[in-house]
């Protein structure tokens, strides 16, 4: 087995365990030695070496081990979303996702590092330290769901979990070459999940291709008593078989691909390259309209940092995780521990949120970002009734260098400029490797209606097979 | 540009102690992002609802069951003053504020 078992996606090992053609525990130990020699810094914690009957090889995901974002709360097992203020922290329970899916008979492999708290589009904001992208090591692997894909793709785990919440799963799939899905709001649970903002928040799975996708998706979904803005799924996640796109709409916002989006030329050649594909397989490609998305990413900037900014209150000394002393007094105690716990980008955002909620700035602010957001999800529904699909690219740019937009907050943002829209009106999208641009992965985003996964599976299944892509070449960099 | 005072008052408010050098750093960066946000401030959005949540659910309730809660010791296990009745803080009679 081992190197012939490394090529295999999640579901093909999967279906190798239940046919008694590979053997859980030899998957595991082969993934747990890559991880372990891991020299991307994907990953915060790698599991110890497990015992035979740790394996349920009948259940559905048979034993095939799984990378989980840190922010997952895992019972026992170091859970820091990316951050030191949660020093030591070992959550004394687990995440409904992350339970739902062990229920399915996967293994926990390891925790993956991310971008402090999911706030990041480069996995550089970790209080482990940046994490590095497989196909070159001198770049950002995207983020903040950075180190889940930098393993996949890297071939440091099989598959693995990330969480969106403006593009964080969906950038650092395109980044790495692999496909990533943004759920519909509501359709996973978020309970356990250390909260960013509570209104966008999404698990979603990290995979090698769509199908790994589809199936890891299967056993998340559903409704939780924990989490009261959890939906039952309307159908049942199917694998992907369509092999073409007849009778299928795309539609091409002109908004996003325009000057302010600064899409660069080889981005943009790989989404046109793939839209002929699209046609090729069928589908009608037209322009359609989405007005107010252009700003999306400054109501975003306002919403996410206001919900940040209550979210994180709860870091302050007293529960869990670090504690700073202060002047002998409550208030001090507080302000050194959050001082000390968390990192700039975090502080940036717990000020803008904190500012753009306090007296005087509330609905200016905050109320301007809602009544936004009404028009962009009223945007898609229009949209919607024309077109079955929007495309865009997912990201403007592939993977860039290290420290190359550290110092420049706006332009670290604007990564999002594709992704965010999708997350405000709450539907679902996702991003398939479409090529390589100067030997980086681009990233081709599709975005349905709420609920429309399985069309949007189906559609994603087709092009990844007219599209070839071929990431082996990352995961045998991998390899040391 | 945000004044100084603004930064001190909101740093407060967010029980966030920070350096001067942070104040001035975060004073010219918050300007920058609030400036590019501005431009939806503009926009004609009188009449439109805000949108808080996009899941159509109202007063979502489970089932009034109890069930069994974390133990007390599992509960303090990872605080970093846990005592006998609870978690452990300093005076807050102490604050200035």
């Amino acid at each position: 087995m081992s190197a012939d078992a490394l090529d295999l996606t999640a579901a093909a090992a999967a279906a190798a365990v239940k046919a008694g053609e590979l053997d859980p525990g030899e998957l595991h130990e082969l993934y747990r030695g890559r991880a372990a020699a891991d020299q991307l810094n994907a990953f915060s914690w790698v599991a110890p070496e497990a015992a035979a009957d740790d394996f349920n090889r009948d259940a559905p995901l048979a034993g095939v081990p799984l990378g989980v974002k840190d922010l997952f709360c895992t019972e026992g097992v170091p859970t820091q979303s990316g951050s030191k203020i949660l020093e030591g922290y070992r959550p004394p329970y687990t995440a409904t996702v992350v339970e739902k899916l062990f229920e399915a008979g996967a293994t926990l492999l390891g925790k993956t590092n991310q971008d402090e708290f999911a706030m990041g589009s480069s996995n550089e904001n970790c209080a482990f330290g940046p994490v590095l992208n497989p196909w070159d090591s001198t770049r950002v692997p995207g983020g903040s769901s950075g180190g889940s894909a930098a393993a996949v793709a890297g071939g440091l785990v099989p598959w693995a979990l990330g969480t969106d919440t403006g593009g964080s799963i969906r950038q650092p799939a395109a980044f790495c070459g692999i496909v990533g899905l943004k759920p519909t709001y509501g359709s996973c649970s978020r309970y356990g999940m250390i909260a960013f903002a509570s209104s966008l928040d999404q698990a979603g799975p990290l995979t090698r291709d769509v199908t790994d996708s589809a199936l890891l998706f299967s056993h998340m979904v559903g409704q939780d008593v924990n989490d009261s803005t959890s939906l039952a799924f309307p159908e049942q996640i199917r694998l992907p078989t369509a092999r073409d796109l007849s009778g299928i709409r795309i539609g091409v916002p002109e908004e996003l691909l325009g000057a302010e989006g600064g899409i660069d030329p080889g981005v943009r050649e790989s989404f046109e390259a793939t839209l002929e594909l699209a046609r090729k397989l069928g589908a009608t490609v037209m322009p359609c309209r989405l007005p107010h998305a252009p700003h999306a990413l400054s109501a975003y900037y306002i919403i996410a940092p206001a919900e940040a900014s209550a979210n994180l209150a709860r870091f302050d000394g007293v529960r869990y995780g670090l504690r700073v002393d202060g002047d002998g007094d409550l208030t001090s105690m507080y302000s050194r521990t959050r001082a000390a716990g968390f990192g700039p980008e975090v502080k940036r955002r717990i000020m803008l949120g904190t500012y753009a909620l306090s007296s005087g700035y509330y609905d200016a602010y905050y109320g301007t970002a809602q009544r936004v957001r009404t028009k962009i999800a009223d945007d898609f529904k229009t949209a919607f009734a024309d077109v079955d699909f929007i495309v865009t690219p997912t990201a403007p740019s592939t993977a860039f260098e290290l420290g190359a937009k550290s110092a420049d907050p706006l332009a670290m943002y604007l990564n999002d400029f594709c992704t965010v829209p999708m997350s405000l009106a709450g539907i679902p999208a996702i991003s398939i490797p479409s090529g390589l641009s100067e030997g980086l992965p681009v990233g081709f985003q599709l975005a349905g209606p709420a609920f429309s996964e399985n069309r949007l599976l189906e559609a994603a299944f087709a092009l990844e097979s007219a599209i070839g892509f071929d990431g082996s070449a990352a995961r045998s960099g991998g390899e040391k | 540009m945000l004044e100084r005072k603004t930064v001190d008052h909101v740093a407060r408010l967010a029980r966030l102690e920070l350096s001067d050098a942070e104040k001035d750093k975060m004073a010219v960066e918050l300007s920058q992002i609030l400036d590019h946000i501005e431009a939806i401030r503009q926009l004609d959005l009188e009449g439109v609802e805000p949108t808080s949540h996009v899941v159509d659910i109202v007063n979502a309730l489970r089932a009034d069951v109890p069930h069994a809660s974390l133990s007390r010791a599992v509960a303090l296990a990872s605080a970093p003053d846990p005592t006998d009745s609870g978690f452990g803080v300093p005076s807050p009679g102490a604050s200035a504020e």
